[in-house]
């Protein structure tokens, strides 16, 4: 697993951008506030909007599939309606088909959700993996709350078309690395090729702010002869940090901040409640001290990323409603990582804990489908029988919970978005491929037209262009 | 592979079971739906019969000689165990844990002369983890030198015993491609300078081994007595190269090395000179299922490598994938998955099935010694609880040399430990 040896990350934060705007301000502004003051106080918190638009799309009806709803349900020879980017209606074969949809045959084949990857480092460490274009760790200090993964992403990754094509992937949380301790602010995107990062962006995704526990902080800080070099010192440097943005918090509500502090203003977003965590953590020890540690700062864990050693508190986790995002069965390639096992999903789904299958790697991502359905297998070995539409679960609807899209993409409801895949087969077999995607219902790979095959400018003029990958 | 009478054979076994005491490397699979492993179809209702640690017969019509003792498979899947070329299995307990970890020697004074097998550590939880995966046999290589030779690589078995050495200084390691540049002084210019001289000391040296050597000479004796089978074709050369310009050059160096037993390792782009491979016969291992332009080398990559290739004649495995080798039937049965992808190339469930089996061992030149359950080859076979290549399948019995293997580890302790997760009376740390 020498990939994985490469930092990794769990950076999280689900802030929303688009949470009531100033809600956690204070109420009582002072007419005679500074130009600092109000500048440290009203600014803009969405400077970098997404300008997404959904690409043009048929109403279409989908007939006679299997269908995973992705919050748990299954239907039978069912019937997915979808029109103007939403979700119009999922029912059986009775459901009335409107004039005017386009039909397709999805006997014998499964449809489910757009597959959403709550930890990927697509277009902060994209392909080639060369020094250029090494952006998703910025080493420099042990916490960087101030450093946003959207001033990194290239959009051109052919990762992304990887995802698409191979894996299903419709929307992706893209983390920092995981060097620091504070890593700085995650981006959702959606999977869909751009000129610009913005268009990219995920709409009405809230940010969120990458953590990390463990190894990986102290060894890179430890080795540059500065703190943290401990386990004891992630912990301090982080209080610390706490300490100070709760003090820049009172200060702004109180309209005594006379300037910007984008580092403070990402943590007092987290203790807004605006800015969600995901923190990167493996052992189960360190997992329960962050917990009490958001509790003495005042924030909320929404996922631990990687979190191998998840099992040994499934009680701990569902009681703090927290999200675990795992790999099937990583295990051995680094101290923190020699306590995995390939029964941590199992495990936890029988605890009632929140499970997400994640990749954190560029093949990974093609596959998490399979990966989940491994987790699925190894759970049944041990007589814990996870249904299949409970397996889809954990790639869709929880990641979306995880980063805080779960109320508008995630699974097939009406009203939300039309991510939706068309698998040749039960996705939960290593045979099965995606047959077509459609994002915000606009066919955006189909596996039998090559025209909807999304090749990046990197790979223009390239050997293999447009090949099939 | 004698007369039709395989339940005459089953019954005459367990009659005859206690008359004539079994060696403990005797053993029958009846009952089985049997994979040979080289490339033929499964078999239903077929049998396994391994005496002394080999097969002797497998297939459908398969008496068992009476004193062996049976196991009923009750029509699950029986096959082969796996065969993964080009793994670390062996050398680390824990990748990162620097003192754990014996593939990287980039200090070491010694490059080509360097011997893998005397570290190999048969109790390395990789190697417990990987056989309850169902792997039996690894090519174990390469260590990350200073210089491109990255030393002789091992072949082992993963049984729970001290002999893991199944063949020690069994293939010499070169790289070549951005890495070898890297190696030898920054460019893939510098890399075919040294592997040339270095190949031309060793014929020097093999033409007059007590002599004295040249002043020259930049190998010091031991590198250069160690590639004296590699240049006179009896060690073969795995040689791990990427770019499909690589891969060219790579087989040109036989022009000036005729001896050479060339193994061309990595190969993402080999489709685009599947051609050249295939006429050439050298066997690839190829990583089973690079589609990113992870490096300038790579540019050509995509899952339909192998398949390719296998169309057009070359001699294709799957192996070099440096994460956990249990992980070989996934890659195995997504290239089955591309046979129903318009546009791409797969490769059938029997090839892909080969591709872990029979394949590496015949690219490491022991297709004869194990890798399928053909007659004569080691008795490593596995019993799964469904599609082997399926992603929610599982191991359920592994022999190896007919011996039946322990499949607990670190991580099934664990699982055990935890599938009840609260505590109880005492800690969980009494609970063992």
């Amino acid at each position: 697993m020498r990939n994985a040896i490469r930092l990794t990350f769990a950076a999280a934060a689900l802030s929303l951008a688009l949470c009531a705007p100033g809600a956690s301000l204070a109420k009582d502004k002072k007419k005679d506030d500074s130009a600092a003051v109000k500048a440290a106080r009203d600014f803009d918190k969405n400077p970098y909007p997404s300008t997404y638009k959904p690409y043009p799309g048929a109403p279409t009806a989908l007939i006679g599939a299997t269908v995973f709803d992705g919050a748990g349900g299954r239907i039978e020879g069912g019937t997915v309606l979808f029109a103007d980017g939403k979700v119009v209606g999922v029912g059986g074969a009775d459901l009335a088909i409107p004039a005017g949809y386009t039909r397709i045959d999805g006997r014998g084949k499964f449809v489910t959700p757009g597959i959403i990857d709550a930890h990927s480092h697509l277009g902060v460490y994209a392909s080639p993996a060369v020094q250029a274009q090494s952006d998703g760790n910025e080493m420099t200090d042990p916490t960087t709350p101030e450093v946003w993964a959207e001033h990194s992403v290239w959009p051109q990754d052919p990762g992304f078309s990887r995802a698409m094509a191979n894996g299903g992937v419709t929307a992706l949380q893209v983390l920092p690395g995981s060097g620091n301790l504070m890593g700085g602010r995650s981006v959702t995107l959606k999977n869909v090729y751009a000129r610009t990062i913005q268009g990219m962006k995920f709409p009405g995704a809230p940010y969120r702010l990458k953590m990390a526990c463990g190894e990986n902080p102290k060894r890179v800080y430890g080795a540059k002869g500065r703190m943290p070099s401990t386990r004891m010192g992630n912990f301090a440097v982080n209080r610390e940090m706490w300490i100070k943005a709760q003090e820049y918090r009172r200060k702004r509500d109180e309209g005594k901040l006379e300037s910007r502090d984008l580092a403070m203003e990402t943590l007092a977003g987290v203790l807004d409640g605006e800015i969600l965590i995901q923190n990167h953590c493996y052992k189960a020890e360190e997992m329960a001290l962050v917990v009490d540690m958001a509790k003495e700062a005042g924030y909320k864990v929404s996922t631990f990323h990687h979190a191998v050693e998840a099992y040994k508190i499934g009680d701990l986790l569902k009681e703090n409603d927290i999200c675990s995002a795992v790999w099937a069965d990583w295990w051995g390639f680094k101290m923190e990582s020699y306590d995995g096992i390939p029964e941590n999903a199992g495990l936890l789904y029988k605890a009632g804990a929140c499970v997400v299958i994640h990749s954190d790697d560029e093949n990974g991502i093609q596959r998490l489908n399979q990966e989940a359905a491994k987790a699925q297998g190894d759970a049944h070995r041990i007589g814990i029988d996870v249904p299949d539409a409970e397996v889809i679960r954990w790639l869709t609807l929880n990641p979306a919970k995880a980063i805080g899209i779960d109320k508008l993409t995630g699974s097939l409801a009406e009203g939300k978005m039309a991510d939706v895949v068309l698998w040749n087969g039960n996705p939960l077999s290593v045979y099965s491929r995606p047959e077509k995607v459609w994002v915000d219902g606009a066919l955006l790979f189909d596996a039998q037209n090559p025209a909807r095959r999304p090749v990046s400018d990197f790979e223009l003029g390239q050997s293999g262009e447009g090949d099939v990958k | 592979m004698t007369a039709p009478r395989k339940f005459a054979g089953i019954a005459v076994a367990l009659l005859a079971a206690a008359a004539v005491p079994a060696a403990a490397q005797d053993m029958a699979i009846t009952n089985a739906r049997l994979v040979i492993g080289d490339g033929s179809a499964p078999i239903e209702g077929g049998t396994v019969v391994v005496r002394g640690g080999r097969v002797v017969a497998a297939g459908a019509d398969v008496a068992v000689p009476a004193g062996v003792p049976v196991t009923d498979a009750g029509g699950k899947w029986v096959t082969p165990g796996l065969v993964v070329a080009v793994t670390d299995l062996g050398l680390v307990d824990v990748g990162a844990v620097d003192e754990s970890n014996d593939e990287e020697a980039k200090k070491a004074r010694f490059s080509a002369a360097l011997d893998i097998a005397p570290a190999i550590n048969p109790l390395a939880q990789p190697i417990a983890v990987s056989r309850a995966g169902g792997v039996t046999r690894a090519a174990v290589a390469p260590l990350s030198t200073a210089a491109i030779f990255e030393g002789q690589g091992a072949v082992i078995d993963l049984g729970a015993d001290p002999g893991a050495v199944t063949a020690a200084r069994a293939f010499q390691y070169v790289e070549l491609g951005e890495g070898g540049a890297e190696l030898s002084g920054g460019s893939r210019i510098a890399a075919v300078a040294e592997l040339r001289n270095a190949l031309g000391e060793a014929r020097e040296l093999a033409a007059a081994p007590a002599g004295s050597r040249r002043d020259d000479v930049l190998l010091n004796r031991g590198d250069a007595l160690a590639l004296v089978p590699v240049v006179n074709g009896k060690q073969p050369l795995f040689v791990h190269v990427e770019r499909a310009a690589d891969i060219r050059m790579a087989l040109a160096l036989r022009a000036e090395f005729p001896q050479l037993r060339l193994v061309i390792v990595g190969a993402s782009e080999g489709w685009m000179v599947a051609g050249d491979l295939a006429a050439a016969g050298v066997p690839v291992l190829a990583t089973p299922l690079n589609d990113l332009p992870a490096r300038f080398e790579q540019l050509g990559a995509t899952q339909s490598n192998v398949g390719r290739m296998a169309k057009a004649g070359v001699k294709v495995s799957l192996g070099a994938f440096f994460d956990q080798p249990r992980y070989a039937p996934q890659y195995a049965g997504n290239l089955v998955a591309l046979t129903r992808v318009p546009g791409a190339t797969g490769l059938s469930w029997d090839q892909a099935f080969a591709a872990i089996s029979s394949g590496p061992a015949e690219a490491i030149g022991m297709g004869d010694r194990f890798g399928s359950l053909r007659p004569g080859r080691a008795g490593d076979v596995v019993i799964w609880d469904g599609d082997p290549l399926e992603v929610t399948s599982g191991v359920l019995k592994v022999y190896i040399d007919g011996v039946e293997q322990p499949l607990s580890n670190h991580q099934t302790r664990l699982r055990d430990r935890y599938a009840k997760p609260l505590t109880g009376d005492l800690p969980k740390a009494y609970d063992w």
